[in-house]
């Protein structure tokens, strides 16, 4: 166990969790809560993963992934912004849809082998001392977008003129609409997009990341964990980064310790016998809890992160916010 | 010629709508759930009356049918206390294996002798499962009461913790000869099934009804009594329509968020308990077909009402049994998806009329 293997991997995993928490950090910007994320992942990671075994090309499954996962997710956006209805209710049945979606056509995926996504190199970087190896070295195309994604999503979002419509909607729909902001279309869009962005992410599991499908295990919960990354950020693609990278090398260090080899040259502590390895799985999930109660905390304290208008349909014509 | 749709708000509400989009939904959703069947390759006609011959085809698989409705009606009366509130406890599933847990120690620490009667082990395994759901439950509700922490995302991460806590003692500790579950528990522990009385009534050899659906239907009672005429059901009712008014009211707002998701954890664990102590008569791993999960929806189709919960429950108890046998079995979430997002669509056609209008040239 070294350190730069984990940071490599945590890179790759933690990537995963970076798209879908992007993607919903833009969708809960313009008002719309989707909780379905891991619903949309699940169903990205299947379209990817059975579109390349059919087609025998991976970038077409990540294709049918990211347009899958932004068809689901319009499913939400209908029910939330047309129809008005509860969007936490809407985004647990999203959830439910999209899991079982993805097991239904899923079926008979387990064990195949489909081309995968490859990995390579960036030219001058990687020979950065002790980081180019674990930032610029056998990664996938995705990884590296992802490094581009955070800056980017950050300038959109504070620095451009549509960035700032996006805000005004999930701020104060009622004057973005007097403005003559197309409140519905822009949040349609987002939403349109956080799916994308989900059946992405998904699609970088089963297709890269740690290829395979297994059912609804290909995911085990890292649809929540984005969601709850995006509170931890303070819908703050940076920190969601940041986040995202530290849990997906908690996930290798995990990994690591569960084998009973020595630690740093010294007896694992923490093994006694492979059963315990239980504990060690449970720990992202406690992360996610802790990290949710020191975001929440900062939260209230500022008063300050959540958009305004989250989880409020906009009647047009109604007294707005 | 041309049509517009036009809606308009609805001043008054029929009575028979709501129930009438229910019913709607769950057909449309089968209707649906088909067609994707058909698609994938199998048969949805065939399958539909296999589904009813699993369900209701004979009294003792009705009987089946009922045993997997017990733990989702006390499942759904959970649901429902959280959910008049808006308190959204996604973690039914986690305080239902809380449960199992808590009654499972009662057996095999033991914390009673097992030649006690058999009222004291089951009252037992009642309380300790009803204490682990309600700290299950407890923890997310102090930590939204105290810190502000979004409920949905710590039910749903304490469920994974939980499974994996049950998964150490089933291999571990408790393992029955390396095997995967614990060790058969003593009759004592058991609850009693009509299979049992077989000597009295012949009708009932065979029969695995036990006594957790009372559970359940007690539970319905016990919540429809609180909502109907105590104090704390209109506090939890207001505060779920108008947390302003609620405040403005002098309402403990936080002391009820704690309450209620405990109190809405120790139903799930009791759930847990009947389950173990009436069906499995063990500890094992996944001793829940997601009835968690199941239980939410549940308690959404029946618009909360703890009495509707038992009809819905026995319909998807069905879909469970018949989703046993018929493949693949992601069919049933799919088809419990389509039927809340059916359902919480047809919520505009309550609020609003919708009308095709004809629109001449001329008046465009």
């Amino acid at each position: 166990m070294n350190f730069e293997i984990i940071l490599h991997a945590g890179i790759a995993t933690g990537s995963v969790l970076l798209f879908a928490a992007i993607g919903e950090i833009l969708t809960e910007r313009s008002g719309i809560l989707n909780l379905g994320v891991e619903g949309m992942m699940l169903l990205g990671a299947m379209a990817g993963f059975g579109t390349s075994l059919a087609t025998n090309s991976a970038w077409l499954g990540v294709a049918v992934a990211v347009l899958a996962g932004g068809l689901l997710s319009l499913a939400h956006g209908l029910v939330t912004i047309h129809f008005q209805a509860d969007q936490v209710v809407s985004g647990l049945s999203l959830t439910f849809l999209g899991t079982g979606l993805a097991l239904v056509l899923g079926e008979g995926l387990t064990g195949q082998t489909p081309p995968l996504l490859l990995d390579y190199n960036i030219p001058v970087l990687q020979s950065i001392p002790f980081l180019g190896p674990a930032l610029f070295q056998d990664h996938g195309l995705l990884v590296y977008a992802g490094y581009l994604l955070t800056p980017f999503t950050w300038f959109y979002i504070q620095k451009t003129r549509p960035g700032m419509h996006l805000r005004a909607v999930g701020e104060k729909p009622a004057a973005a609409d007097t403005l003559g902001v197309n409140v519905y279309g822009l949040r349609y869009l987002y939403v349109f997009v956080g799916g994308c962005l989900a059946g992405l992410s998904g699609a970088l599991i089963s297709l890269s990341v740690s290829p395979g499908w297994y059912s609804s295990q290909t995911t085990s919960g890292q649809g929540w964990i984005a969601i709850a990354l995006v509170i931890f950020a303070q819908w703050n693609p940076f920190r969601a980064a940041l986040g995202g990278y530290l849990f997906g090398m908690l996930r290798r260090l995990i990994l690591d310790l569960q084998g009973p080899r020595l630690l740093f040259g010294l007896v694992n502590p923490l093994y006694v016998n492979s059963n315990y390895s239980f504990f060690l799985i449970m720990t992202p999930y406690i992360l996610t809890i802790i990290a949710l109660i020191f975001g929440s905390r900062a939260i209230a304290k500022k008063r300050a992160g959540s958009p305004s208008a989250l989880g409020i349909p906009y009647i047009r014509g109604e007294r707005g916010q | 010629m041309a049509f517009r749709i036009r809606t308009e708000q609805r001043v008054e509400v029929p009575k028979w709508l709501p129930t009438a989009t229910s019913i709607g939904s769950v057909i449309i959703a089968f209707i649906l759930g088909g067609v994707i069947f058909k698609i994938v390759g199998g048969k949805p006609l065939q399958a539909l009356s296999f589904f009813y011959q699993a369900v209701f085809g004979n009294w003792g698989v009705f009987s089946d049918t009922l045993v997997k409705a017990t733990p989702l009606i006390i499942i759904g009366v959970a649901c429902a206390v959280a959910f008049k509130m808006r308190l959204w406890n996604i973690g039914a599933e986690g305080q239902f294996y809380a449960g199992a847990f808590g009654a499972s120690l009662v057996v095999l620490v033991p914390l009673v002798p097992l030649d006690s009667p058999k009222v004291l082990v089951i009252g037992m395994m009642m309380l300790m499962g009803m204490i682990f759901g309600g700290i299950w439950g407890f923890i997310p509700g102090y930590l939204k009461a105290k810190y502000k922490v979004n409920e949905i995302i710590t039910t749903l991460m304490l469920n994974y913790i939980i499974i994996n806590w049950n998964n150490f003692w089933i291999f571990d500790q408790w393992s029955d000869r390396g095997f995967q579950m614990t060790a058969t528990f003593d009759r004592v522990a058991w609850l009693p099934r009509l299979a049992d009385y077989a000597k009295e009534v012949k009708a009932f050899s065979g029969v695995t009804l036990h006594l957790g659906v009372i559970f359940g239907i007690i539970a319905a009672i016990i919540v429809w009594w609180i909502f109907r005429y105590s104090r704390w059901g209109y506090e939890i009712k207001l505060i779920g329509d108008n947390p302003n008014a609620a405040r403005y009211a002098g309402i403990d707002i936080s002391k009820n968020i704690i309450l209620v998701m405990a109190f809405s954890g120790a139903l799930a664990g009791l759930a847990g308990m009947s389950e173990i102590s009436g069906v499995v008569h063990r500890l094992q791993e996944s001793i829940s077909p997601g009835y968690g999960f199941t239980g939410i929806i549940v308690a959404w189709l029946a618009k909360l009402n703890p009495f509707t919960i038992i009809p819905v429950s026995v319909l998807f108890a069905g879909l469970i049994v018949a989703g046993r046998e018929i493949q693949p079995t992601g069919l049933s979430f799919l088809l419990q998806g389509i039927i809340l997002f059916l359902l919480i669509s047809s919520d505009v056609l309550i609020r609003y009329k919708i009308r095709l209008v004809r629109v001449d040239k001329e008046t465009e």
